[in-house]
């Protein structure tokens, strides 16, 4: 149950193609992040497969039924909103009952379901409040309920965190990482936020300008970007790119340091460079160095380094963490 | 959100008011022209000829039709005139610091609930009828002679009349404006050495000049329309001299009955209300981007 | 006491603005005083402005004379029925076109409000016609029908306003949960437009009221509504300012409490948005 395909869809807007054709797989309880810059395409997709937007051209199929032309409310998919998309006329409990009333369930059937999504979600102390009177992050369990109490095939999640400050975003990701652990439902989950996608993912979609760069498990993408887009995308801070002679050396256009990859030194290196902007955040250090022919280097170093701006540094990183890219972007193995 | 589904359902949806409309539009108005077209006159039963412009040419070579335009502008003029210098005057004044604003809002307001025949006959018979009327007393006590207004004046009257209804809407349009004005801008001013004049004509007014816009075309397109204030009152007389162009069109159509002639009319008042219109259309698309 | 200039400034303006407000709201003042006049007190000179006996024998005349209670519920039926006939059409229509937008909608928007502007004399005839021959004349039914479409233009129009208002997530979320389009307008639409509709609803009301073209031209005895009854006090026999005094007040009165209560709503309403 829950298993999500599509076949060569095609998404237009008036005459311009946001999605060429487009194939994916989800597997049966899965959790699959689309992630990618703004204007990818990824909410899109995910309001396609939820039956809000109509697809151009292709198919969708839930479970092996072709779904395509079959409205968002008999699909057997609940979805989680950007901005929760609460009832502000109901309560808590009244919200959460609502899909069940929609299915014609009898009241005390509906009780039964909500009490226990309320349960499960720590909503009991207010549960007869309204929307406007919670906070963001009790709004948003309120969504989650909503989802939940339906049992839906799979979840569809639109940028759910984006409205929440960061620490409780922390909490948040991890309640919806248990949820997952609990229900084994398939939950699509869409955020640009790739730190979100590295943390909750089983699958990983990266998406740019309607097209999927890369599909693959977290350690995949960022051991093995297919791509430059990939490996400048994922893992924070981003890598490092660097182009002329240390690149034309090793026969590729560009190549491509993870800042955790590169070791420091006064006396030799790779490429040298000038010390700039040093980021201390405890744990670790960031340092910004100018290195001629390339943008701004990071490296990370553990600790505390005695490097002062201006210095004159020397950077080296082991040849099999350098990636090597074609000058279309390829990853050259 | 745009599927097929909730596509098909939205032309379902707005399909009995663009119909009702458009039925509404058409069929009524394309009768009028074609009526305007034919010798059709409710007291000659049986004879509707196709007699071409003949109906326009009487209609406006008609003297009393030059009378009517005339007096549709300048009903349509003086009422502006008061409304619009009045109005601007009033939402200055209730926008200043004061105690109970909000209930010299409702007085003010007030006129423009009061339906327009109750309007008419309070202000014919109880201010001013030469005999019993409140000016008449005054002008008594004052010792002049009563000013028979309705007689005297007819078309002054009614400007009047109206311009007491129609005073609180342009008021209240250009309070509204005149509270969105960012304070930060006058305070600017402040900074900048301006005085209250030179403040009022260079930030106030053009703040206000949208607003004064569109209050000047919409109340323009229902003064145009000016009717029941005229039946109750002076019923278009004496003579022609507090007819406009509506009374014109309902004399000749339910008093003389003469069909083909006020149809006639009718599309004239159409066109002379559609140039209006286009402006205001404009206004209102613009907005509509916005 | 030495005031600050703020506190004179205030008190001034205070002043000027009573005046100036109870001047333009005397004749309504007026009317309501003389209807409790009596015939011959209400003509008095020098006039009497509070000094005079109390009655209420004018409410009763008018009445007892003319019926006047058949015309104030000629009044209800017509305002009430065109609005809730309006709303009715209205809401699909601004629903359509607050949630579904195309690429027409601004310009279908744009004219049904021009169809308000079409002067009414342009179809008088054909309408007045018309409803002879079918046997609308001076029927309720009648009159429902013409104040209608004369302001559905203004009902959708607000009716639109108020719905973009309105989180188009809200309904895609009734949607995924399970709602068709009769359950998303009854159950999450319109509890949450309800202030809205109720705006709309007043706006309405006051205007079919007040309403004095249609009214006076395509009734007669049966169905005049009140702005019709009034007018016949045009050409009286007799003295009168106290009784017409008595009409007034009573067919002014709901609409001046309405009217208090739809100030904000006039501007939206009455200017198509182009004043914010």
């Amino acid at each position: 149950m829950g298993s999500i395909h599509l076949q060569n869809v095609t998404k237009k807007f008036d005459e311009t193609e946001v999605i060429p054709p487009l194939d994916l797989d989800i597997n049966e309880g899965e959790f699959v992040v689309f992630v990618g810059p703004s204007g990818c395409g990824k909410s899109t997709l995910l309001r396609m497969i939820a039956g809000l937007e109509d697809l151009t051209s292709g198919k969708i199929e839930i479970d092996g039924q072709d779904v395509s032309a079959v409205p968002p409310a008999k699909r057997g998919l609940a979805m989680v909103f950007q901005s929760y998309a609460l009832y502000p006329h109901m309560s808590v409990r009244k919200n959460i009952a609502f899909p069940l009333k929609m299915a014609g369930m009898d009241q005390a059937e509906i009780d039964r379901k909500v009490d226990g999504a309320a349960k499960v979600l720590n909503l009991d102390a207010y549960i007869d409040r309204r929307p406007g009177q919670l906070s963001g992050g009790q709004r948003q369990r309120v969504a989650i309920g909503r989802a939940i109490v339906r049992e839906p095939k799979a979840f569809l999640f639109d940028e759910p965190l984006s409205n929440l400050d960061a620490a409780l975003r922390v909490n948040m990701r991890l309640e919806i990482s248990e949820l997952h652990q609990t229900l084994s439902t398939t939950m699509v989950y869409v955020t640009h936020d790739q730190v979100e996608a590295m943390t909750m993912a089983d699958k990983i979609v990266v998406l740019r300008a309607g097209v999927i760069e890369q599909v693959g498990s977290p350690l995949e993408l960022y051991h093995r970007p297919a791509n430059l887009f990939v490996a400048g995308f994922i893992g924070s801070p981003k890598m490092n790119f660097v182009r002329g002679a240390e690149a034309t050396k090793r026969n590729a256009h560009t190549i491509g340091v993870r800042p955790e990859h590169l070791s420091v030194s006064r006396e030799s290196g790779m490429l040298k460079g000038k010390v700039g902007v040093a980021e201390h955040l405890g744990s670790d250090t960031f340092i910004h160095v100018a290195v001629e022919g390339s943008d701004l280097i990071t490296v990370r170093t553990e600790g505390e380094i005695d490097l002062k701006h201006g210095d004159t540094v020397y950077l080296s990183a082991e040849e099999d963490r350098i990636y090597r890219f074609a000058e279309d972007g390829r990853t050259i193995q | 959100m745009a599927t097929g589904h909730s596509r098909v359902a939205a032309r379902i949806m707005i399909s009995p008011a663009v119909l009702l409309l458009l039925g509404w539009m058409i069929v009524p108005l394309s009768m009028t022209l074609y009526f305007s077209f034919l010798n059709y006159n409710l007291l000659m039963p049986g004879v509707h000829e196709w007699i071409g412009f003949t109906n326009y040419e009487f209609f406006l070579t008609d003297p009393a039709f030059f009378t009517a335009l005339g007096n549709t502008l300048l009903l349509v003029g003086g009422v502006l005139v008061i409304t619009i210098f009045g109005g601007i005057g009033l939402a200055i004044l209730l926008d200043q610091p004061m105690w109970g604003q909000g209930i010299v809002r409702i007085l003010v307001i007030a006129p423009f609930f009061v339906m327009p025949t109750v309007s008419a006959l309070v202000w014919k018979n109880m201010f001013m009828n030469p005999v019993n009327g409140l000016f008449a007393h005054a002008a008594a006590f004052l010792g002049l002679e009563p000013f028979d207004f309705l007689a005297q004046a007819p078309l002054f009257s009614i400007i009047l009349i109206v311009a007491w209804q129609w005073l609180p809407f342009a008021t209240l349009i250009l309070l509204t404006a005149l509270q969105s004005l960012d304070r930060d801008q006058i305070e600017a001013a402040n900074m900048d050495g301006a005085s209250k004049w030179s403040r009022f004509i260079y930030i106030v007014l053009p703040h206000m000049s949208r607003a004064i816009t569109v209050v000047i075309l919409i109340q323009t397109i229902f003064l145009l329309s000016i009717f029941a204030e005229i039946l109750v009152t002076t019923n278009g007389g004496p003579g022609n001299a507090s007819t406009n162009i509506t009374f014109l069109v309902y004399a000749q159509s339910l008093l003389q009955f003469d069909v083909g002639s006020g149809s006639a009319g009718g599309i004239v008042a159409v066109i002379l209300a559609n140039i209006v219109a286009v402006f205001l259309m404009r206004m209102i698309g613009k907005n509509l981007e916005a | 006491m030495t005031l600050d200039e703020k506190t004179r400034t205030k008190i001034g303006f205070t002043i000027a603005a009573w005046l100036v407000g109870l001047l333009i709201f005397f004749p309504i003042l007026w009317t309501v005083l003389t209807s409790f006049k009596t015939e011959a007190q209400a003509i008095a000179s020098p006039p009497l402005f509070l000094g005079f006996d109390w009655t209420l024998e004018n409410y009763f005349e008018v009445q007892e004379r003319s019926n006047y209670f058949r015309h104030f519920a000629n009044s209800v039926v017509i305002s009430v029925g065109s609005t809730v006939l309006g709303l009715l059409i209205a809401i699909p229509a601004a629903w359509a076109m607050a949630f579904v937008p195309r690429k027409r909608t601004k310009d279908v928007l744009m004219w049904m409000l021009s169809t308000k502007m079409l002067p009414p004399v342009g179809v008088l005839i054909p309408i007045y016609l018309l409803f002879r021959d079918t046997g609308l004349l001076d029927t309720l039914t009648g009159l429902v029908l013409v104040l209608t479409l004369i302001n559905l233009p203004i009902i959708i129009w607000m009716l639109y306003t108020y719905f973009k208002e309105i989180p188009g997530e809200i309904l895609e979320a009734a949607r995924m949960d399970g709602a068709t389009l009769w359950s998303e307008i009854v159950h999450v639409l319109t509890p949450m437009a309800v202030p809205g509709i109720a705006s709309t609803l007043l706006l309405n009301v006051i205007l079919a009221w007040n309403e004095a073209f249609w009214t006076l031209n395509l009734t007669a005895a049966t169905a005049a509504p009140l702005t019709a009854f009034i007018a016949s006090y045009s050409s009286p026999e007799g003295l009168f300012y106290a009784k017409l005094s008595a009409a007034s007040t009573m067919a002014i009165a709901p609409i001046l409490i309405m009217g208090w209560f739809s100030q904000k709503q006039l501007v939206r309403g009455l200017t198509f948005g182009a004043v914010k």
